[in-house]
This record gives C-alpha cells, sequence and structure tokens, in this order.
C-alpha cells in the first residue's frame, strides 16, 4: 500500500517536473526577450567590416557574423520575434478556431458539417505547405507573418474546440440553461466557453512551441520577417553559407530555438497530463 | 476490401477537388499581377502582356479554372512560368528522390522507434524510461532544418563520413545510399521520437488488459507476453498516429530536402515560391493536399493489417 503510495506521489512529481522545467525555460527566454535591450552589450545591426567572423569569446561573448554583427545580441533580439510572432499567432488562432469550433459544436447540423469539413479540408495541407501558401497571398512583413501562422493553426484549434464542445453540449446545465430560456450566445460565453477555456489554455502553449517552429522553418527559407531584422531562422540561413568556417553563426541560434520550443512542449506537455491523469 | 477501397478513392476525390478550388482562389487573390511577379518590376507592357496572353490569365476565371482541373484530371501539371518546361516533367523526375527519403525517414523511426517505446514503456518510471522521454521531447522540439545542420557538422565537416550535399545518381547505389544516410537520419529521429512516444502511451494502456494478466498468469516469458500479446494491439492506435502526423512530417521532409540541398518536391515548390512561379506553386501545393490524401488512405487500410479484428464491407 505504502509502496503505491510512494509511486504515485513520485510520478506527480515527475510530471510536475517536467511542467515546471518546461515553465523555467520559457520564462528566462521571456526576460531574455524582455530584457534584450537592456542586456546586450552591442547593437544587433551594427556592422564592424574590422570584426568579421570573431570566434566566441572576449567582447563578442558569442563572435560576429559575416558583417562584423554581434551573435549574442542578434539572438536576444531574436528571442523578441520568436515569441512576438509565437504568441500573437496562437492568439489569433485561439480566438478564429474556437469561434469556429463553438458555433460548430454547440450548433450542430449543417452549420457543423459545413464547418468542420472546411477545417477537414484546411488540415489536408501540411502546415508548412499552408504556411507558405498563405505568405505567397499576403506577403513578406511581420504582422503577415502572424496572421499567416494564425490561420495554420486555427483549424487544429477548431477541431479540438469542437471535439469538447460537443460533449458538454449534451451536458444537463445546458440544457438546463436552454430549458430557462437563455439565448444561444449567452449559452456559449456563460456556459461552455468557461469549461473548453482550460484545455485551450493548455493547448495553446503546445500552438505557441508549433508556431514558433513554423515561424523558424519560414525564415530559414526565406519569407517571413525580413532581413536586417534578426530572426532565429534568418541568422541560420545566413549562418550556413559558413559552416564549415564558422559553426556557432548556425549552431547558437539553432539552440535557440530548441531550448525555447523544448520549454514550451515540456510545459504542456506537463500541464496536459495533469489535466489528464488517464494519458499516463 | 476491394468495394472498401474504391469507396475510399471516391470520398477522397471531392476532398482532392475542393484542396484543388482553394489553392486555386488563393492563388488568384494574391496581390499584385502574376506575369509581372515572374518577369520583376522593371518588365515592359508588352513582355508582361504576351504572358498574360501566354499563361492564360486573360481568360475568364471559370475558364481558367477548368482548364487547370482538366490538366490535372490528365496528368498535366503545368508549365513553369520562368523556365517553360512542363511541371510535370519536373515532378516526375525528382519524385523518386522524395519518396526514397522519406520511406528511408518512416523505416529509420519504425526500427528504432517501436523498440525505444517498448524499453520506455516496460521501464516505466525508471531511468531508460526517462531518457527515452527526454530523447522524445527534444525530437518533438528540434527543427528538421537544425538537425540536418548538426548531423552536417558532426558527419560531414568533421567526420567526412557522408557528403554534405546533393542525392547522388540512382544508377550508382553506393553513392545514392551515402547521400541518403544524413537526410534519412534527421527525417528518422524526428518519426522515432513520435513513434515512441505512441507506442509507450499505447503499450501502457493495454499492459492494464485483461489478457495480459491471464498471459502472465499462464506463465509465459515476458518477453512472449510484451511482443506478442501486448505490442499487437498497441500498435493499432500508433499506425494511426504516425498516419496522422504525415502532414507534419511531410514538412520536416521538405526542410530536409532544403538543408542537404537534395532534389525533391519540397525545393521544387519553395523555388517555385522564390521565383514567384505561381503556376507552379498552385501544382506543387495542391500535389501535397493530394499526398496528404493518399497518405490518410493508406494509414486507413493498414488498420485491417494490424488489427485481423477490422473488416473492410
Amino acid at each position: 500500500m505504502t509502496r503505491r503510495f510512494g509511486g504515485r506521489r513520485l510520478r506527480a512529481f515527475v510530471r510536475n517536473r517536467t511542467a515546471l522545467v518546461g515553465l523555467v525555460l520559457t520564462l528566462v527566454v521571456a526576460c531574455l526577450a524582455v530584457l534584450a535591450p537592456y542586456l546586450s552589450p552591442h547593437n544587433p545591426l551594427e556592422q564592424n567590416v574590422y570584426n568579421m567572423l570573431a570566434p566566441p569569446g572576449g567582447t563578442h561573448l558569442l563572435g560576429t557574423d559575416d558583417l562584423g554583427r554581434d551573435v549574442l545580441a542578434r539572438i536576444l533580439t531574436g528571442a523578441r520575434v520568436s515569441l512576438t510572432v509565437g504568441v500573437c499567432s496562437v492568439l489569433i488562432g485561439a480566438v478564429l478556431g474556437s469561434v469556429a469550433g463553438l458555433v460548430a459544436g454547440y450548433f450542430g447540423g449543417r452549420v457543423e458539417l459545413l464547418l468542420m469539413r472546411v477545417v477537414d479540408l484546411l488540415m489536408s495541407f501540411p502546415a508548412l505547405v499552408m504556411g507558405l501558401m498563405f505568405m505567397a497571398i499576403l506577403g513578406p512583413g511581420m504582422d503577415k507573418l502572424i496572421l499567416a501562422i494564425g490561420l495554420v493553426l486555427a483549424p487544429q484549434v477548431a477541431r479540438i474546440v469542437h471535439g469538447s464542445v460537443v460533449a458538454i453540449r449534451q451536458t444537463e446545465y445546458v440544457t438546463a440553461a436552454r430549458a430557462a430560456g437563455a439565448a444561444p450566445g449567452r449559452i456559449i460565453v456563460r456556459h461552455v466557453l468557461p469549461n473548453v477555456l482550460g484545455e485551450i489554455l493548455v493547448m495553446s502553449t503546445l500552438w505557441t512551441a508549433t508556431a514558433i517552429r513554423v515561424e523558424a522553418n519560414l525564415s530559414f527559407i526565406g519569407l517571413g520577417v525580413s532581413p536586417p531584422t534578426p530572426t532565429w531562422g534568418n541568422m541560420i540561413r545566413e549562418g550556413v553559407r559558413w559552416l564549415v568556417v564558422t559553426p556557432w553563426l548556425s549552431v547558437f541560434p539553432g539552440l535557440a530555438i530548441l531550448v525555447t520550443v523544448l520549454g514550451f512542449n515540456m510545459m504542456g506537455d506537463g500541464l496536459r497530463d495533469a489535466l489528464d491523469p488517464k494519458l499516463h | 476490401m476491394g468495394s472498401y477501397v474504391l469507396r475510399r478513392i471516391l470520398v477522397a476525390i471531392p476532398a482532392l477537388l475542393a484542396a484543388y478550388t482553394l489553392v486555386f482562389l488563393f492563388v488568384r487573390v494574391a496581390p499584385g499581377d502574376p506575369a509581372v511577379a515572374a518577369l520583376g518590376d522593371y518588365a515592359s507592357a508588352e513582355a508582361v502582356r504576351a504572358l498574360r496572353e501566354r499563361m492564360g490569365l486573360n481568360d475568364p476565371l471559370i475558364v481558367q479554372y477548368g482548364r487547370g482541373l482538366l490538366g490535372y484530371l490528365g496528368g498535366d501539371l503545368g508549365r513553369s512560368l520562368i523556365t517553360g518546361i512542363p511541371i510535370g516533367t519536373q515532378v516526375a523526375s525528382v519524385l523518386p528522390h522524395t519518396l526514397q527519403l522519406t520511406f528511408a525517414g518512416l523505416l529509420v523511426g519504425i526500427l528504432l522507434g517501436i523498440p525505444t517505446g517498448v524499453l520506455t514503456a516496460v521501464k516505466r518510471n525508471r531511468l531508460p524510461d526517462y531518457l527515452g522521454r527526454t530523447f522524445a521531447l527534444a525530437g518533438l522540439s528540434v527543427p528538421a532544418f537544425y538537425l540536418g545542420i548538426l548531423l552536417i557538422l558532426a558527419f560531414s565537416v568533421r567526420l567526412r563520413w557522408f557528403p554534405v550535399m546533393g542525392s547522388g545518381e540512382f544508377s550508382d547505389p553506393w553513392a545514392n545510399l551515402r547521400h541518403l544516410v544524413l537526410p534519412a537520419l534527421t527525417l528518422g529521429i524526428i518519426m522515432t521520437a513520435f513513434v515512441t512516444r505512441m507506442t509507450r502511451s499505447a503499450l501502457l494502456n493495454v499492459l492494464r488488459e485483461e489478457y495480459v494478466r491471464s498471459a502472465r498468469a499462464k506463465g509465459l516469458r515476458e518477453r512472449t507476453v510484451i511482443y506478442l500479446h501486448a505490442l499487437r494491439n498497441a500498435l493499432i492506435p500508433v499506425v494511426a498516429v504516425v498516419g496522422s502526423q504525415a502532414a507534419v512530417l511531410i514538412g520536416d521532409s521538405v526542410m530536409t530536402e532544403i538543408v542537404f540541398t537534395r532534389p525533391g518536391l519540397g525545393r521544387l515548390m519553395v523555388q517555385a515560391m522564390n521565383q514567384r512561379d505561381y503556376i507552379a506553386l498552385q501544382s506543387m501545393i495542391v500535389l501535397y493536399a493530394g499526398l496528404v490524401v493518399v497518405i490518410n488512405l493508406v494509414t486507413d487500410l493498414l488498420y485491417g493489417v494490424v488489427d485481423p479484428r477490422i473488416r473492410y464491407d
């Protein structure tokens, strides 16, 4: 008996630890992004032809790139771009997807059929391919990039919210609200939404991880935020040309992507397991 | 079985048609003139007019829509705006490389992922489990292009075991294989992460079942119980998830091709994007949507192979 109890405690601890490590990683990256202008000793855009491709160490802690720009300063600025794009696009995707999922799930019938068919259709495009398509239509720029990634995420959000709403619409309190004569809009906002909000919030951490990855992929291809504004993806894109001579130009920004995405994934995983212990 | 396949294919047709319609409309609402985009801002008005005529952009939308559709049905993907080469020819020449990479990645993922998943489930909450789960999380978080760069740095730049770029000719199997190793490993490691996680959670669910207890109770060896009784049933959700992750993996294969400058569908698509070749881009996107539809179909059929209880009628 005691052994089982100990095992369960251990498991709970492990679960929390994953979420905790994720939270710490995410917070560290967020702090670095917010404080970037005060932390970096150099201007991320300042070129210096006399100090190109300097190795890590000295005044340039992570070295300089082929234009003599400080890699550390650029990575810190890149964190602002990645987090901004990640958080804003998830907001857009979550709002669009939730509205579609709530409406489809609550009303059912033709509306549900139509909306979910559109969701299925959009999900038959790989996320990267869809991001590419939206960028082709919208053109370059950070605002367009945020919208494009938000649109990529929206169908995924809609599918999950729809699933939860279908379960909730049959519950007694929804029936009771309907019997009491509440308008559909009121029932959705007051009774259904609060019950799916927790899941949306937990999944948002995982969607942020996806958004940051898609952003990195697109800027590595050369779409998205245009140079000279540094993003982790376009830093690697520029650094790859010097891979043999100065590998740190690609390795450090990539490490930043990995740590950030890992942080969000760990936090999301831990939270999801905590919400639904059956999964483990 | 035959009629089931036929029915599934019939269901896939409207999905593909809808995908084509969507992409067609999207490409048409893109700001700017595709002819200007293809020729550059400094092209003369006559050149733009001539290209518009040649592209059929002056025809009514419905005519363009129908022509594109008829073309696809006849296997004609249109011509590149830039080079004039039929897109179908380009696709046919790179498709084997993409398929080779995808299958190799899948194979690596299954061969490494299922044993790792079994190990983590059996040694649950012990060291191998932690290591396996950490590895899986890292594999799900690393962008394919970055993993590719790290492998290039380690095995091409430092150890000089494998070539950095290209794919090698199929006529030279040894060179072809040497070119395949690192890209396949890139995709394979990410696949392994997916498969490990799915195998672990599916097996943990199955191990709670009564028949597993019965198998143990009648004195079967643990290995027999795990591999013959439990794993067999755990594989169904694994197949389902691997299939549903196809779209993600296709995105990763695009990035892998770009990092290793391997010829393939992904590079063709990105090239079309960079050259603002909207006709080629439209065809490539439709092709990728078709690929996802086909993979979903194959996944559904695979259920029957892993689980004989599932019948198609």
